[in-house]
């Protein structure tokens, strides 16, 4: 497991310049933006929509789409709650449970145009991009289909070509952009003929709205919608009546989803920097704790040895005594036997010699 | 070593039934590409990602964290006696990810042609996408398995200079393998911050990408729990001693790292209902008791499993434990990216799959399952190849 630290030092540096040109533009999302000057938008005055239906028509004809199967005249189409589709990029919904001045109250949707837009700031092929002007566009020349923008929006706007084969693209409202660069209007605030659409420079249309809330304080909640929601919208809105009982989310929070994204995207230099550090920190704590269990077992053993041979040696010693010993006593054993034997043995001569002698004694004759 | 299966033929029933379901899935495959995903999913505007999405990267992703996660423990943390395992480690982290972004990319994306041409990296990269990091990450991340996991290939193949010049960089590997997948697997948690109000709030928390990295580590060794099992179970005539002599250890030395992992999933998951002061979620609604069964009955007793286990030695315990917590991280991520995402339709506007998307999932699940049997049973994943063992 040999690996140069060059060569180490050297791939985590790639991946460090990689992570960190990634995120290079994300740094700027965490900044407060508040939109581009003199961007345009539109405000929707709820309390105008009659629910005509003509927007959707406009927006159909503009956008070349196909004809749906009830005609636009047919007003039955808003018994029933609807969504925008690949087919048709806004529609207006009844909403019988609230009323204001005797009748439903009607609510057109499409796309918000965030200032910061969460469909951008999710696609991985930044297909989405925020004109200065006020429009989200849509590139389906990159497109590659993941549908991550339709998880991300918290509109539940974008749809997508379900039934397209080869070439499904991700389908919302333009803003109009192509008619707002021929200087001409969104076709669908052209078309509608109570002005409960109005296209403005986006500044403007907030003092108009603030405007319309103060001079008439019973015909509005107090609040423009899309002012502040998601980090503002380019498409505002007026109601009569609060905003959740005609199917808007009023728990979204004022955080835009490019910077509620850029907190863990942030944290993606931290690791590269940090993780490789106490990985290696880890690595040579077990391999240091392996050397010295290792030095410990191998000074264990050579003691254990020494010990075993100073015990041999003791042991080899007392046996050498033992046997001195042992040699000693049997030798001063045999000694005395020894001595005790010649003793004896004198004793016996000299008995022996005494005797001839008194028998010498005894027969001086011979 | 000699394929030990071969001597039974090709005709068994597992292939047999293998073979049924994967003629029809790809069958029903050709349907989606002759009528675009709409003629085979229940995929809808208001639930652009279906079972597919949920499955193939949520699940299939923590599932592969069996590779980083053996490989820190093994090369990392001081634990190389139960070297056995890592490569049946890398060829799990291998296979999950091949089948990631393989059927994410063929199946799931509208255009995939583009993905295989690389868009989101050479032709207009979103670099402020979490999508974009994970595939970034994941696209280093095979590349990694596919180095970690050539020797073996090398090895049946009688390959020794290429074997030994890429087993040089094992340490390397293993610590970019650590610092991608803390990425990845975070961002896929993350991905769910950037839309504030679709996910229910019991689930959704800046804390997701922390949720998502720890619940990883111990998914990861419970994986590894259960594919030790599993092949102890069908391939122990192709295991070698030491392969056997660690399991027992291996098993042990997991659940307890699982164990701990959980425990500090728990404490986390606490904290975070804690600090956003979500309590009142709790008792208010089906979602909370939801939110209970998911982190009581599949954190938290499981964990309370492993600890028993580990104090017990009893490995079948440990085992059985390890395929309950598998489970629970299945429940959390289709908690997460499903069941609990658009928490404000009504009932009827939600999405079921259609049996045809069931299907392909099947058919995907059993050809990654046919080419796991096919690597284990000729390269030498569950013992150390006779020509090179002076490698352990």
């Amino acid at each position: 497991m040999s690996i140069s630290r060059r060569k180490f030092l050297g791939w985590m540096g790639a991946v460090a310049a990689g992570i960190g040109a990634s995120s290079s533009k994300t740094a700027n999302a965490g900044g407060h933006f508040t939109g581009y000057p003199d961007s345009m938008g539109v405000l929707h005055d709820m309390s105008l929509c009659v629910g005509c239906r003509l927007c959707e028509e406009a927006c159909n004809k503009v956008n070349d789409l196909p004809q749906p199967d009830k005609p636009f005249t047919d007003l039955t189409v808003l018994d029933e709650k609807r969504r925008t589709t690949p087919t048709s990029h806004t529609v207006v919904n009844r909403y019988d449970n609230v009323e204001y001045n005797g009748k439903p109250v009607f609510r057109k949707m499409q796309c918000n145009h965030c200032l910061e837009p969460s469909c951008a700031s999710a696609c991985m092929v930044a297909a989405f991009k925020k004109s200065p002007e006020g429009a989200v566009k849509y590139d389906p020349t990159v497109c590659v289909g993941c549908r991550y923008c339709m998880i991300a929006c918290p509109f539940e706007i974008p749809t997508y070509e379900y039934n397209e084969n080869l070439v499904p693209l991700v389908q919302k409202c333009t803003m109009c952009a192509p008619r707002i660069e021929k200087g001409e209007l969104p076709a669908c605030v052209e078309v509608c003929p109570k002005e409960a659409l109005i296209f403005h420079k986006r500044d403007d249309l907030i003092k108009i709205a603030r405007e319309r809330i103060r001079k008439y304080p019973d015909r509005y909640v107090d609040h423009i919608y899309g002012e502040h929601e998601m980090g503002g919208t380019s498409w505002l809105y007026l109601s009569p009546v609060p905003f959740h009982e005609v199917g808007m989310r009023e728990d979204l929070g004022v955080t835009s989803g490019p910077e509620l994204a850029h907190g863990s995207l942030g944290l993606v230099p931290m690791i590269v920097g940090l993780w490789p550090a106490f990985l290696l920190g880890m690595k040579g704590m077990s391999l240091r704790r392996e050397k010295v269990a290792t030095k410990e077992k191998a000074e264990a053993v050579a003691i254990a040895v020494a010990k075993a041979n100073a015990e041999g040696d003791e042991k080899v010693k007392k046996a050498k005594e033992f046997a001195e010993k042992q040699k000693e006593i049997l030798l001063v054993k045999a000694k005395t036997e020894q001595e005790k034997a010649v003793k004896k043995a004198l004793e016996e001569a000299a008995e022996s010699e005494s005797k001839t002698e008194t028998k010498i004694e005894e027969d001086p004759d011979a | 070593m000699p394929d030990k299966n071969s001597g039974r033929g090709l005709f068994t029933l597992t292939n047999l039934v293998a073979g049924i379901i994967v003629i029809i899935g790809l069958y029903l495959i050709f349907l989606r590409f002759k009528g675009g995903l709409g003629a085979v999913t229940n995929f809808s505007d208001d639930y652009p990602w279906g079972i597919w999405k949920s499955f193939f990267i949520f699940i299939v992703v923590p599932i592969g964290a069996a590779g980083y996660t053996t490989g820190a423990a093994v090369y990392l943390f001081g634990m190389e006696k139960y070297h056995s395992v890592v490569r049946l480690a890398v060829l799990i982290g291998f296979l999950s990810y091949c089948t990631a972004a393989g059927s994410l990319t063929l199946l799931d994306v509208g255009r995939p042609e583009r993905i295989i041409m690389a868009y989101p990296f050479v032709v207009q990269p979103g670099t402020t996408s979490l999508l974009f990091e994970v595939a970034l990450c994941v696209v280093l991340y095979i590349t990694v398995l596919l180095i970690e996991f050539l020797p073996f290939s090398c090895e049946w193949l009688g390959y020794r200079k290429a074997r030994n010049w890429l087993l040089k960089g094992t340490l390397a590997l293993a610590i970019f393998a650590v610092v991608l997948s803390t990425m990845h697997q975070s961002t896929l948690g993350a991905m769910w911050t950037i839309t504030p109000a679709k996910l229910h709030p019991l689930w959704q928390s800046p804390y997701l990408p922390v949720y998502f990295f720890v619940s990883s580590i111990f998914s990861g060794l419970s994986v590894l729990i259960i594919m030790t099992t599993i092949c102890k179970h069908f391939f122990k005539h192709l295991m070698n001693e030491r392969y056997l002599d660690e399991d027992e250890g291996v098993i042990l030395a997991f659940g307890k790292g699982a164990c701990v992992a959980m425990l500090g999933y728990l404490t986390i998951q606490v904290f975070g209902l804690a600090t956003a002061d979500k309590w009142h979620y709790l008792f208010s609604s089906m979602y909370g008791y939801w939110y209970l069964l998911e982190l009581l009955g599949f954190v938290a007793l499981p964990c309370l499993f492993f600890a028993m286990g580990c104090r017990e030695k009893n490995t079948k315990l440990i085992r059985w434990t390890a395929v309950w917590t598998l489970l629970g991280i299945i429940l959390n991520r289709f908690n997460v990216t499903l069941l609990c995402y658009n928490y404000h339709l009504p009932f009827s506007e939600k999405y079921t799959p259609t049996w045809m998307e069931v299907w392909i999932l099947i058919t995907v699940v059993t050809i990654v399952g046919l080419v796991f049997r096919f690597i284990v049973t000729r390269m030498p994943i569950l013992y150390d190849h006779p020509d090179f063992k002076s490698h352990h």
